[in-house]
């Protein structure tokens, strides 16, 4: 079994994940129930809409990582070059004329997509640890090259003057965040929707059993380097939008976005809310992202350590995160309830 | 009658729009790599109340932080959109990164809010919106000084060595504008990688060359004890070249760490905290209290102090109503006795019109100073057009 594997494994017993397989096509009434409430926030929570855009397109930003690691099983600590890659086309796009929203996140996803193309052909030649600094050089790159074209990217002072249309001529992207929270879910809950397809598709089982027995794979005919690398690719190409959303609602491009600490946080994200999942990625960062915005209204200086503690505490005794556990005290209390 | 009505509430809500408290929100990061920047912006705040009161224009003053937690622009705007829509402030304040304050300059344009630079040292910051007034400096407004005096004060042949980003670009550039115009010679430049640079052959390349003097710019901290060790060791200084910086380098807060390798480094700067006057006696005092655990105040400290300073004289001026547009007009042309000397703001450009010092590092007892001894008075930012 390999590392990438056994995160994912923290997230759910073997057995399980199998069983799941194809049934999971049906829409459930827990799941409109959670897609519901984002739908209520933006009635309800209308002050904390800026907040909340942003969680939906970290979100989204996961669930385009947990495709990778949590599924495919390949463990990445560089999937902010994608992001930022997808950022910089939509902030570009935008700086120099063109600020229609949907063609700039399409034409995101297109050019995060080659990139991802190209050097999944780097990533799925190694194992684990190799995967992990390959991917760590190749977010590296990505940084230091947009640093160096300061003449294009703005360097470390960032791309500013992004100017955005109105979202299908209609909606102006307002202070109060109303066009960017709705514009976010709906992209959002696309991405989703299309994931879920996948991952429930035959494709998707067969990723799952490449993350489980990669040399296995083979000998059933199946060829692990296309699936990987059909994977990695349509990772980075949702990572793409990801960051083209950011780009596109702040109007702003941080040589951030590419950065070393955007990947790192990503990946706590998606554990907390367990890898291998697709509303794991979803519940992490929105439940990070609430903690830290909390927390550091708290106390500034202080937050990171709550938030290293959370994560130490999930990892030692809720085996698959947040979901995980949701999972162990729902069969407990299905064996309670069965006599 | 309702008309009648109507003026009685006007004249009711009046005062009791007064009596409201003057919310200003603080963006910077007080988490992360940069955790300094708000520390300091939050001792300097606290000691210019310490010393002029909570109280302005019959308007108790409330200071909102935030914290981004590092390089994080999408943060710091999103905690702009909130200040104003939510918490409804009068003034945005803050911003220790480039970046953060760029992200955040539309924000202020379209909700009209004046936008207090209190760090954020690219030129280009303040023609980003209307909105934006400077009371810290420029990276140009500093090094382009060195260049005039330096060609001044028998130095015929420089060489330049800086951190391969755009606040380094910043400074090489002010730097060799002014020596070259001055009459000065570049014999070469050097940008060396922002992370983790090995001085040693870049050091080597610049023996090599014989100088009069190099011109550094690194950021303040590891880097520029690395930078002196090593300069130290190849005998550049035997070799009778000079190290010349900018004040970032000997910064207040970590000059005590760099010790002796620092001593005899000249710089130019606008801010130390050994400036002989009433003001900065005033300030260290009120810092020191406020602020114990936050050590020497810096520069960024001093942004903080002006900051809230100009603050407090616009809103004197405006009588205590804070209207967007008329705010800028105060802000224009404003001037102060800051505890780093006379600033000013340039009513054309809102940047800071400020002197700036040519420093020397001393030892003063079990602590190292950076002692002025020449002064360029009034300068502006080279940077703008």
């Amino acid at each position: 079994m390999t590392g990438g594997a056994q995160i994912a494994e923290m997230a759910r017993p073997r057995i399980e994940a199998m069983a799941e397989g194809l049934s999971t096509a049906r829409w459930t009434l827990t799941e409109v129930a959670f897609w519901l409430v984002p739908v209520a926030c933006f009635f309800l929570l209308s002050d904390y809409l800026v907040l909340g855009s942003q969680i939906l397109i970290t979100a989204l930003f996961a669930l385009s990582l947990d495709l990778v690691l949590g599924y495919a099983g390949v463990v990445s600590l560089g999937h902010a070059a994608f992001f930022g890659l997808g950022a910089y086309t939509a902030g570009l796009l935008g700086r120099h004329g063109w600020g229609e929203p949907l063609s700039g996140l399409l034409l995101a996803a297109a050019v995060a997509a080659l990139a991802g193309w190209l050097t999944s052909f780097l990533v799925v030649r190694g194992r684990d640890l190799t995967r992990l600094m390959v991917t760590l050089g190749i977010g590296l790159l990505f940084f230091e090259a947009a640093n160096k074209a300061a003449f294009v990217t703005g360097g470390v002072d960032g791309l500013s003057g992004v100017t955005m249309w109105k979202l299908f001529g209609v909606f102006r992207f307002d202070l109060g965040g109303k066009t960017a929270y709705a514009y976010s879910l709906v992209v959002l809950f696309v991405a989703f929707v299309f994931a879920r397809r996948l991952v429930a598709s035959p494709f998707g089982l067969s990723l799952r059993a490449v993350r489980e027995n990669a040399t296995r794979m083979p000998a059933l005919g199946a060829s692990v380097r296309s699936r990987l690398v059909i994977a990695y690719t349509i990772g980075a190409a949702l990572a793409g939008i990801a960051g083209a959303l950011l780009a596109q609602t702040t109007q702003f491009v941080g040589l951030d976005s590419l950065g070393f600490q955007r990947s790192a946080e990503l990946v706590v994200m998606l554990v907390l809310g367990g890898a291998g999942r697709l509303y794991g990625a979803v519940i992490g960062t929105a439940l990070f992202m609430i903690a830290q915005d909390w927390l550091s209204g708290l106390n500034p200086v202080y937050w990171q350590f709550w938030i290293g503690l959370l994560l130490v505490v999930i990892v030692l005794f809720a085996r698959g995160g947040i979901l995980g556990v949701a999972d162990q005290a729902m069969a407990a209390w299905r064996r309670k309830a069965e006599p | 009658m309702k008309r009648l009505f109507l003026a009685a509430t006007l004249l009711a809500a009046a005062p009791l729009f007064a009596q409201e408290p003057l919310k200003i929100g603080v963006i910077a990061p007080f988490s992360g790599p940069f955790a300094d920047y708000g520390r300091q912006f939050e001792g300097g705040i606290k000691a210019f109340m310490k010393v002029n009161g909570d109280t302005i224009a019959g308007r108790k003053v409330e200071i909102l932080y935030r914290d981004t937690t590092g390089p994080n622009p999408e943060i710091a705007k999103r905690f702009a959109q909130e200040l104003v829509t939510r918490d409804k402030v009068d003034f945005l304040a803050g911003f220790g990164l480039t970046p953060e304050a760029l992200a955040v300059a539309d924000v202020a344009t379209e909700a009209k809010k004046p936008m207090i630079v209190m760090n954020a040292a690219s030129s280009i910051v303040t023609t980003k919106s209307p909105y934006i007034v400077r009371f810290s400096m420029t990276l140009q407004q500093v090094s382009a000084p060195m260049g005039a005096w330096a060609a001044k004060n028998g130095i015929k042949k420089a060489y330049t060595l800086v951190s391969d980003y755009a606040p380094g670009i910043d400074s090489e550039t002010g730097f060799k504008n002014a020596f070259t115009a001055a009459g000065g010679t570049v014999a070469d430049s050097i940008r060396v990688p922002l992370r983790n640079p090995d001085f040693a052959p870049y050091l080597q390349r610049v023996k090599d060359a014989k100088p009069d003097a190099v011109f550094v710019f690194l950021p303040a901290g590891e880097q520029g004890i690395a930078f002196m060790k090593g300069f130290q060791e190849r005998g550049l200084a035997q070799a009778g070249i000079k190290v010349i910086a900018t004040g970032d380098i000997t910064d207040d807060h970590v000059i005590d760490a760099m010790g002796d390798v620092a001593l005899g480094m000249i710089t130019t700067f606008h801010y130390s905290a050994a400036h002989e006057s009433p003001e900065n006696q005033a300030f260290l005092k009120a810092f020191a209290e406020v602020a114990a655990d936050k050590g020497r105040p810096n520069f960024m400290a001093v942004g903080g102090y002006d900051g809230m300073a100009g603050i407090y004289e616009v809103t004197k001026k405006l009588g205590g109503k804070i209207d967007g547009d008329k705010a800028m007009e105060a802000f224009k042309g404003l001037k102060l006795a800051s505890p780093r000397g006379a600033i000013a703001i340039d009513p054309a450009t809102r940047d800071i019109v400020q002197t700036v010092y040519v420093r020397k590092v001393e030892k003063r007892g079990a602590s190292y100073y950076n002692v002025e001894f020449d002064r360029i008075a009034d300068v502006k930012d080279p940077g703008k057009p």
